[in-house]
């Protein structure tokens, strides 16, 4: 089944009433298996009322235990999002997607220390969420520019995600699943976490990886893609041009100490035998050449 | 967000770091008082900018005397201060920090980052104080030392003293060190810092520890808990375009080149700009409008572009997912009328409704030129902007 989620998955939604929170859950309700999918939102003040016929339940632990949801997405606000991560890593979720932007790094670095040895995965926060096209999509990614089929996308940025999908699908290539990890620089999974999934992904054939400047991420998946994936990876790093101390629109997308520039991470991408193209445009038509 | 120099200090100072008395002065009438207020033999007079490498630029000076505090005071106040990290067009020197003379027995370093790798705060320690880290780095890595510091825990006492051993900070003055460290890290935890760096951290001669330079910066998502921060911002510091776009929640920066770019996402914008450059020219700005493209914001995108004399031409790339093309097409040109465009405008957009978006552009009458993909795109605004023959 694709990775991370697919249509069986039962979704809560934190911050449902909120105006990001509610139109996004109408999108995805509306997508696919959406209907069947997104089954209780959490709002401390709400409890007992519903949202277009969605159950609202006051905490993350009863909308768990009343409808059998095991992840959650987050668009509640900044300054409360990381304690709605904390929330739904208590109550043992199995995956938490954070879609919420601005969150402080401080908080986040308070998060991930009480995540440790818990077993609820965290995608984003700052991201546009994870899509198994034609089964469910979680987020705020447009479900119509996806199809079903067997490409992995891997990406830090959202628009340049839909960019690489809609590439692979003027060339007829469907996904398997597309996981937008975020902008952050402190965050869940990263790519080498997700290039394990598509690695075990029997519905995978081969992966997109989408890299951006800053910190060393993506040079730690090339390393871990040239020891141990047994499927063809293509690469594009976005910033050659980005100036050194420039925060651009992302928080981690930034050339600090000379480090996390795009040619470097390039360098070794290609050192670890993984094509990468300098072109965006061509992202998909590398991949196809290499399947 | 940047502070200056005296501002990091006053920070410092309030959780417990030592540093050398000095006021900030914006007349070479205060600076002669504060000459007078600190009293002693020896002053230091410090350009305050948002750059380093400040010394070097002669925006550093020693005075031996009130009078010299006075000359050395004239001279800088209102000097453009050029350094490495400046640029060519320097900066404008408009505030002075007067400091007592320090008695330097060693320079050290001592910063904090947060780490993405461990996703902890990383205290960075060397003996090589007064030096670009970079150089070190690059160098002398094994004189740099890291921890890692636990959230939970915070930097330990044992922690604490072991780095200050390592570089070098004498027997006498470790228990200061140690709550020079603690400081630093309650300081850097508590206004929710994303870098700060004590460049030298000195040992006097009498043994104390002080921070002779500071430079902190300050995580922008956590500001909303920061007002005190907030009001510390110098906006002479910060490029007014940038300023400009901040007012409208566009990210924009600038650059050097001569093609303004407008696109939807921080990724997608950054790939943008290298196509631009990969097709032979160099892209004016980066320019994210974010997800929801209105009118509004790409009439103002448009103005601040514009307002770059550079600027020859003009490549948006869109993406349209849940904002479909066709609404982000009549906002393209409502923005091309009301600026009055008069340099050429390639747009490329993909995504939802993409045909009634491009039949909108070429309904419009305007001269947009449309583009396939974002190779296209990028060479055609290349090839445009080359074609016009030199600006006058």
């Amino acid at each position: 089944m694709s990775i991370l989620i697919g249509k069986n998955t039962r979704v809560m939604t934190q911050g449902i009433t909120g105006k990001t929170g509610a139109f996004h859950t109408r999108l995805c309700r509306d997508y696919a298996n959406g209907k069947a999918c997104f089954v209780a939102g959490v709002n401390p003040s709400k409890a007992g009322e519903n949202f277009e016929g969605i159950p609202i339940y006051g905490t993350v632990r009863d909308a768990k235990e009343q409808t059998g949801a095991t992840v959650s997405v987050i668009y509640v606000p900044p300054p409360f999002a990381a304690s709605a991560i904390d929330e739904a890593v208590d109550a043992d979720l199995d995956l938490v997607i954070c879609i919420t932007e601005g969150v402080p790094v401080r908080d986040m670095i308070a998060t991930r220390n009480r995540m440790r040895g818990k077993k609820t995965v965290l995608v984003g926060p700052n991201c546009p969420g994870v899509i198994t096209p034609d089964e469910i999509k979680i987020g705020i990614m447009p479900g119509h520019i996806h199809k079903k089929g067997r490409i992995g996308v891997v990406s830090r940025s959202g628009t340049l995600t839909y960019e690489a999908v809609g590439q692979l699908m003027d060339l007829d290539l469907g996904q398997s699943t597309c996981v937008g990890i975020g902008g952050d620089p402190v965050n869940g999974l990263k790519h080498v976490d997700v290039m394990r999934l598509f690695n075990d992904d029997p519905q995978t054939d081969a992966v997109i990886m989408v890299g951006e400047i800053g910190g060393d991420d993506e040079e730690t998946c090339a390393r871990w893609i040239k020891a141990y994936m047994k499927k063809p990876v293509v690469g594009f790093i976005a910033g050659v041009t980005a100036p050194p101390g420039k925060r651009m629109g992302h928080a981690g997308a930034i050339i600090s100490g000379g480090k996390g520039t795009a040619n470097e991470k390039l360098a070794v991408m290609e050192e670890c035998g993984i094509k990468v193209t300098r072109n965006p445009a061509e992202m998909a038509t590398l991949l196809k050449s290499v399947l | 967000m940047n502070v200056h120099e005296y501002q990091g200090k006053e920070i410092l100072r309030k959780f417990g770091v030592a540093t050398p008395r000095g006021v900030p002065c914006f007349s070479v009438a205060e600076a002669d008082s504060a000459a007078r207020e600190l009293g002693g033999k020896v002053w230091v007079v410090k350009a305050q900018i948002h750059a380093g490498g400040r010394g070097k630029g002669g925006g550093v000076k020693v005075a031996k005397s009130p009078q010299e505090v006075h000359d050395f005071a004239s001279k800088i106040l209102g000097m453009t201060l050029i350094t490495h990290q400046t640029g060519p067009a320097g900066r404008l020197v408009k505030r002075l920090l007067v400091e007592e003379g320090a008695d330097i027995r060693k320079e050290l370093y001592v910063g904090m980052v947060v780490d993405r790798a461990t996703q902890r705060v990383t205290l960075m320690a060397s003996s090589e104080g007064g030096m670009e880290i970079e150089e070190v780095a690059a160098h002398h890595p094994e004189k740099i030392h890291k921890v890692a510091i636990d959230p939970e825990a915070g930097l330990t006492d044992a922690q604490a003293d072991d780095v200050a051993r390592k570089i070098g900070v004498p027997e006498a003055s470790v228990a200061q060190a140690r709550k020079f460290m603690h400081g630093l890290y309650r300081a850097f935890v508590e206004c929710d810092a994303s870098l700060a760096e004590i460049n030298p951290l000195i040992i006097t001669g009498g043994g104390d520890v002080l921070a002779l330079d500071a430079k902190l910066n300050f995580d922008s998502n956590a500001l909303f808990r920061h007002p005190e921060i907030v009001a510390m911002r110098d906006l002479d510091e910060e490029d007014p375009a940038e300023v400009e776009a901040s007012k409208f929640d566009l990210s924009y920066i600038s650059l050097g080149g001569n093609i303004g770019c407008l696109v939807n996402g921080a990724g997608l914008a950054m790939a943008t700009m290298d196509t631009i450059k990969l097709f032979g020219a160099e892209p004016a700005n980066f320019l994210d409008v974010g997800g929801g493209a209105t009118t509004q914001k790409v009439t103002e995108a448009f103005k601040l572009m514009l307002k770059n004399p550079a600027v020859k031409g003009i490549l948006v790339n869109i993406f349209g997912g849940i904002m479909r093309c066709d609404t982000i097409a009549e906002g393209v040109i409502a923005a091309a009328k009301e600026v009055k465009l008069s340099v050429p405008l390639v747009v490329r957009m993909k995504g939802t409704n993409e045909e009634l978006g491009r039949k909108a552009l070429k309904d419009s009458g305007l001269p947009i030129i449309s583009a396939d993909n974002m190779a296209d795109a990028a060479q055609k605004i290349v090839a445009a902007v080359s074609g016009q023959g030199r600006p006058s």
